[in-house]
């Protein structure tokens, strides 16, 4: 008799589908493009996690520089949909102006909206955030906010017209994974209906596990497996990780007691006597 | 292609003070080299559509940012 094992690895596990403002996506991975080796290593990463949607950035472009042509065909070959993210900004209105040129120039109407408060952290300008994720869903946009825990925050901009949040799991490119998991317990309880993707802070597939099996619908990386020793193995790593955390999730977690219950059943257990007074 | 004043004056390009007797941002592009290029554009911190760059006319001590597609987390 042969088991039947569990396909961790193949292109159809058989989840639900994630949805982010209509759109249907197999892969539970977002994918940041920034800090590999090298670009083909970058493409081959994407290719191994059989991601669907990386993020993607503006930057200055020098006279006659044709760093962003080679970079937009690039993107353009891997066939995948793209996040434009507003790394770096300070201010609601540096952030709104960039979602604007992003838009243009990928054609895209989705955007990471971050606003940084902090140069050691990188932790979102919450206030910030909320007044520009209003301005920029009132022009049409998209937003995927770079948000914390924060429940307030989080209902503030819900109602600004955010279909979708993006909290921290950690600082950005610390791999430090969930510092506070109860808080985000409280999140995902507290918007069962909202798409949340944990962003930023995680370091090991162990950490991506533990974000899905919490309920959350996807995460996004970047860091951990750019910076890996071999960033395409690990894609492929935290590609068999979410599918692990996200079959566990909808297949029911137990949930953990404080005294030990055997797992083998009790009855007819041999040399074991209830009435040990005979 | 964009209209030229007479006058040569100082704007600021992606944070560099720059030099230019270009009357439009259409031109100001082309001058500097950014035809075969896809970029997005931004006066004094307010973003211009590739549409109206023609029309958008610049003054001294204006403040451009031209940027392109990177890569991003």
């Amino acid at each position: 008799m042969t088991l039947r094992q569990p396909d961790l690895t193949g292109s159809k596990p058989g989840l639900k589908p994630l949805t982010l403002y209509g759109v249907e996506l197999t892969s539970r991975m977002l994918l940041g493009t920034a800090r590999y080796p090298s670009p083909q290593i970058m493409t081959d990463a994407v290719a191994a996690a059989q991601c669907e949607l990386v993020t993607v950035s503006l930057r200055r472009e020098q006279a006659r520089g044709q760093v962003g042509n080679r970079f937009l065909e690039l993107i353009t070959d891997l066939g995948v949909r793209v996040l434009p993210n507003t790394a770096g900004c300070r201010t609601a209105n540096e952030a709104i102006t960039t979602a604007q040129m992003a838009r243009e120039l990928f054609a895209c109407d989705w955007i990471k909206l971050e606003v940084i408060a902090n140069d050691d952290t990188l932790q979102p300008d919450l206030f910030g955030l909320v007044e520009a994720a209003n301005i920029l869903a009132r022009d049409g946009f998209k937003v995927f906010p770079y948000t914390t825990e924060d429940l307030g925050a989080a209902e503030r901009l819900v109602a600004a017209g955010c279909e979708v949040l993006m909290p921290w799991g950690a600082p950005i490119g610390t791999g430090q994974g969930l510092n506070n998991r109860a808080a985000l317990k409280s999140m995902r309880a507290y918007f069962p209906d909202t798409p949340l993707v944990i962003d930023a802070g995680i370091g090991a597939p162990s950490h991506a596990a533990a974000a899905m099996e919490l309920g959350f619908d996807a995460v996004l990386l970047n860091t951990a497996i750019a910076r890996a020793g071999d960033p395409i193995a690990m894609a492929q790593a935290f590609a068999g990780a979410i599918r692990a955390g996200r079959a566990a999730y909808e297949s029911g977690l137990m949930t953990p007691r404080d005294v030990a219950a055997p797992s083998t059943p009790v009855a007819g257990t041999p040399f074991f006597d209830l009435d040990s007074s005979s | 292609m964009g209209q030229r004043t007479q006058q040569v004056f100082k704007i600021v390009i992606n944070g560099m003070v720059t030099e230019t007797n270009a009357h439009t941002l259409q031109a100001l592009l082309d001058e500097h080299g950014y035809g075969g290029t896809r970029v997005a554009t931004a006066r004094n911190g307010t973003f211009v559509p590739s549409r109206v760059r023609e029309e958008t006319t610049l003054k001294p001590g204006d403040s451009i940012e031209v940027v392109s597609a990177r890569q991003g987390g």
